[in-house]
This record gives structure tokens, sequence and C-alpha cells, in this order.
């Protein structure tokens, strides 16, 4: 009888939105006041954009099925869209010009899109590296996306709402947990609705999909539109919010395969799992650095530490496929469940 | 357009055609792990950099020439065994897609092991081969250029006759053909696949050296896959004659754009022209100019 026991959902007894009401009040009441302008700056402020372009490429990837190695493009959309809206439209605020580039990201996603109507797999995911060289080249090669700068670099406007400056370090973080917690919610909603299954169907098994009626090639483009929307947005977080100044090389191939990442270390159709991943991605290098240079002293240069970033995170995506395919997320969920029955027996 | 210039376009043209057989290199060491065990082996351009840099690097440290080349292609079959040991054998039998994303693991995994054992700094490969540019009829032709596709050439044709006429060609060709009916009839599926990862390294070797020797051996090496991933779309991704095929197309448009179109769009185009042009012509054939056709019921 004590197996069966232990097998019952311990999450019943508690409603499904404790937890994350209890880390939102966390975020928005306790770290504001005594987080360091280290844990903002270097922490918090990466890991909500990548969040963020996590969930945008878990729409697309994890839930319908389409391989993406773009996103970063899509990230350099919003940030280059978000900055010429606010430069150009006299008196727009903030809020609407990243609207405006979030649905630019998706104008263009829609674009990049259209070759998976056709192609499928392998095919479709490398020509998703059309969209990737072809956005980094025409930012860098129109002076007029970054206003005539110097090697496409822009500078990001001051961020406010409504009179309100969010400029200080806890600022900003509260600017971007806002906005990632709005964009957040609305995916988890998207993912349970009709649409959200309709991605999932075009995923599991697109012929099955099509006669049950469903869109399939409708589901595809509206999948890219959505998820570059979101990566847009993303993209605007990380230049605006996280790194102040950006230029398109800092949306290149390997942020696209970071976010990718993300996704498989956090657990692919998971929305938490794109936070778990983010959390992973931002922290593990700073700790395998402080590691590094603890044991290995001078030996640890910058070099040796960039090189071992890469094997290690080479490995660990390797591990994860192998050992838990679906990600943090289910490790983290049997953890709880183990631990949950651990101290439901005593 | 009448005073075209027909030299002038014959020239590039060459030209194009001949960068694209070192695509076509690159290519063929993705067709033939591809052909075998249905990956996209995204690490094929880290395998690449691993080996000119570990040949140049023994090169420099004064092992003879013939000597380097042997032991890199001896560490280059460890490899593929290592890597079907810890990557491909735990993984059998999962969807495509995940193996693709273990390569692309695999290829950090080799790039950083790459330069932590031998640096970062920009190696000079001299492979002893004057680059002067002869005359034929007044078009120039760059020497290394022929070698290149010379060497490419020759290597097409052993891989041809390997696959065709050897028992062990004819094991790969049944593996590719059905994994399943493979396995029924006893053939060793790791022992295979280890063979095809340790040819993929030597494909890796050659094109490795000829790509260095045009470019120096540095860490932009392993970017030559991004070359070569368009010409597979082109031409396929399981076939080696598409391979061929599709570098040369690829090689020849990506030049003649650059110098005819280059000016319309202010330059730099070939960073995304091939994989545009690849794109305009799948959209035509989804699957190539000789990939097998998809059995699709939608």
């Amino acid at each position: 009888m004590a197996s069966i026991a232990n097998d019952l959902p311990v999450a019943s007894t508690h409603p499904r939105w404790l937890i994350p009401a209890a880390l939102l009040a966390i975020a928005y009441l306790v770290i504001p006041f005594v987080g360091t302008s280290y844990l903002f700056e270097a922490i918090l402020l990466p890991f909500l954009a990548l969040s963020l372009a996590g969930v945008g490429l878990n729409l697309l990837t994890g839930y319908a099925g389409q391989v993406s190695l773009g996103s970063a493009a899509f990230m350099a959309v919003g940030a280059f869209a978000a900055y010429n809206f606010n430069l150009r439209v006299e008196g727009l605020p903030l809020v609407a010009s990243i609207v405006a580039a979030g649905l630019s990201a998706a104008a263009i996603g829609i674009v990049f899109g259209l070759p998976s109507l056709r192609l499928k797999g392998f095919y479709l995911a490398v020509s998703t590296l059309a969209a990737q060289f072809f956005v980094q080249w025409a930012l860098t090669k129109f002076g007029w996306f970054s206003n005539n700068s110097a090697s496409g670099v822009i500078d990001a406007p001051p961020l406010g709402v409504a009179g309100i400056g969010f400029d200080s370090a806890a600022g900003r973080y509260l600017f971007a947990l806002t906005v990632v917690t709005v964009l957040t919610f609305l995916a988890l909603r998207l993912v349970s609705s009709q649409t959200g299954r309709n991605f999932i169907a075009v995923r599991d098994n697109d012929t099955a999909a099509r006669i049950i009626g469903v869109p399939v090639l409708r589901t595809k483009l509206l999948a890219f539109a959505i998820s570059s929307f979101i990566i847009g947005i993303a993209g605007v977080l990380w230049a605006f919010a996280y790194l102040r100044t950006v230029e398109p090389a800092g949306f290149n191939l390997d942020r696209s395969f970071q976010v990718l990442f993300i996704i498989i270390i956090g657990g692919l159709a998971s929305i938490r799992g794109a936070f778990f991943g983010a959390a992973l991605i931002v922290v593990f290098p700073l700790v395998l650095s402080r590691l590094g240079a603890f044991f290995l002293g001078d030996i640890f240069d910058s070099g040796v530490r960039d090189m071992s970033q890469r094997i290690v995170l080479g490995g660990l995506i390797i591990l994860f496929l192998v050992l838990e395919p679906d990600g943090l997320v289910a490790l983290w969920d049997r953890s709880v469940r183990r631990l949950g029955s651990v101290f439901g027996r005593s | 357009m009448s005073d075209f210039d027909w030299l002038f376009f014959t020239e590039v043209l060459v030209g194009g055609l001949l960068s694209g057989v070192m695509y076509s290199l690159v290519a063929i060491g993705f067709v033939l792990i591809y052909k075998t065990s249905g990956v996209l082996n995204f690490a094929q351009g880290a395998l690449l950099l691993f080996a000119a840099l570990t040949f140049v690097s023994l090169v420099e440290r004064g092992v003879p020439f013939a000597l380097a080349l042997v032991v890199t292609f001896a560490l280059m079959v460890v490899i593929g065994i290592g890597i079907e040991r810890t990557v491909l054998r735990p993984l059998t039998n999962r969807p495509p897609i995940t193996l693709f994303m273990a390569t692309l693991g695999l290829s950090y995994v080799i790039e950083g092991a790459a330069q932590l054992l031998w640096g970062t700094q920009v190696h000079a490969l001299d492979l002893g081969i004057e680059d002067i540019p002869f005359d034929v009829g007044g078009v120039f032709i760059s020497q290394f250029d022929i070698f290149a596709a010379a060497v490419a050439a020759g290597m097409v044709a052993l891989l041809s006759i390997f696959f065709r006429y050897t028992r062990i060609g004819l094991a790969f060709r049944a593996v590719a053909d059905d994994q399943f009916a493979a396995l029924a009839i006893g053939l060793r599926l790791p022992w295979i696949w280890a063979t095809v990862w340790a040819t993929a390294g030597l494909v890796a070797l050659v094109a490795g050296l000829l790509w260095g020797a045009r470019l120096g051996v540095q860490f932009s090496l392993s970017l030559v896959v991004l070359k070569a991933l368009p010409v597979l779309v082109l031409g396929g991704f399981d076939s080696i004659l598409g391979a061929i095929v599709g570098g040369l197309l690829i090689g020849a448009t990506e030049k003649l754009a650059e110098v005819y179109l280059g000016d319309y769009f202010g330059g730099g185009i070939e960073s995304w022209f091939a994989y545009v042009a690849a794109l305009a012509f799948l959209l035509i054939r989804p699957s190539g100019l000789f990939g097998q056709k998809l059995v699709e019921r939608v």
C-alpha cells in the first residue's frame, strides 16, 4: 500500500499558482531591496532576457516542432527595431516601441518561416540559418539601422514608463522582470489554448493534424510569428536593459545556439524549462571561472577559461540528451516528488 | 551588353567553380555520416579544425610531414570510435533532430579541446604547392585551386569505388538503406558507425589541410561548415554526387553574384547569398538535386 501512496501526485496539496506567485512575490518585493548591482547586472538581467528568448524558441521548437537556428537574428531585429522606433517616431512611448519591435520581429519571422511550408527537419533547420546571416549582414551593412554609427553599434535610450525612470540596475531589473512576467503569462495561456494544441498536433504528426482539421500551414507560420515576437522583445531587453550598448555582431550564431541550448537543457516543450535552462547557462560560466581560478590559479587565464567553458557546455548538452532528454524540468519534478514522498511519509 | 567581358566572366566562373570544389570537400564529410546514420553531423567543421590544428602543430614541433599525417589520421580514428561509444550508442533510436543537437554539443567539445590543446593562435600551413596563377587561353587559374580540385576528384573516386566494390562499402550501403535489416542480417552497427566516423575524420583531415593552407589554421576554419550547409541543402544530404554538383553550383553562383550583383547590395553578400540561392531552389525541389525523395503522405 505504501508504494501506491507514493505514486500519488504530491502537488495536489497546494494550488498550481502558489509556487509561481511566491517566486514573483520574492522577485518583486525582496530582491530589489537586497540585490547588489553585480547580481542585477551579471546574473539577473541576462537571465531574464535569455529566459524570454528561451520561452519564444520553445514555442516554435518545443511545441510546434520547427527547429530554428536563427534566434539571435530575431533578437537583433527586435533590438534594432525598438531603437529605430524610439529614435525616429517623435513622442512614441517606450512600451509602444517595444511592442512595435516585437511586431517587426514577427513580420521577419513569418518571412523566414515561409520555407517551413515546404521543408522539414534538417532542411528547415539549415534554412533558418539564412535568417541568421542575412539579418546580421543587413544590420551591419546599412548604416540607417544604427543611425550611421560606427560598425552598427547602438546605445539604448533611457528606460522610462509614464515619466518614471528605470535606469538604475534595480530599475532595469524590475522593468525586464515585468516584461518577462507578462509575456510568460501570455505564453502559458497560449500553450493551453486551441492554438497551443494545434502546435503540438503539427509537431507530433502533421498528417494526422491535417486530417482532424488543423490548418497546418497557418499554424506553422503562426508559430514562427509568435515565437519571433517574443524573441524580438527578448532582444530588446538584451539590448536596452542588460547591455545598454549592442552591435549586430553580438547577435551571432553562438547566441542562437545559446538559446537553443537553453531549451534543450531546460526541457523542450516546457515554459518553465526555459527559465531553468537560462539560469544554468548564465550561472555556469561564472561558477566555472571561479572554480577554475580557485583550483588552477594562474594557468586558468581567459583563453583557457573560454575553451574549457566550450568543452563543458558541449559536454553538458550531450549529457542531457543522453541521460535526461526532458531536461532540468524533468529532473526537478522528479526530485520534488521524491522529497515530497519522503516528507509525506514521516 | 555588347561590350560584355566574356574573358572576365569565364575567369570569375572558373574561380567560383574551383572554390565550390572546396565546399564540396567539406560537404562530402557530412554526406558520409548522413548516408549511414541519418545524422546531420554539425561537428564536421570542428573535426576539420581539430585535424588541421593537430597536423600543423605536429609539423611545427619538427615531426616529419608523412608521420604527422599518419598520427593525425590515427587520432581521427580514435575520435571516431570515441564518438560512437559516448554519443551515438547511447542515443540509438532517438529522433534525428536529437542526434543533430548532440553533434552541436560535440562540435563545442571538439573545438574547445582542439584549442585548449594547441592554443588559439593562427598557424600558417604550407603544403609545398606554389600558388602561382597560370594562363589558360587568357584566363588565369590558380594552381592551388587545381590541386585542390584534383584531390577532391581523387577522393570522390576513391569513396565511390570503396562504396561500390568493397564488402565494408556494401555494409555501409546496407546500413544506409535500412538499419534494422542490416542489424537483422548480423552487421555490427557500432563497428560500422565507428568506421564511418573515422572515414569522415579522414575527409576532415584532407579538407582541413586544403582549407588551412588557404586561410591559415585557426578557429574560423570550423566555420567552413556554414559554407558547406547550403551545398548540402542544394545537393541533398545523402548524395556524394549531389555534394559535388551542389558545391560547384554554389561556388559559381556565389562568385558571379558577388561580382555582378554585389554592387547593387553594397557588397559582402557572400555570407548569405548561398543560403538564399539554396532556399530558392528548394522551394521548387524540396529534396534537393539528388536527395532521396521523401515519401510524404501529406
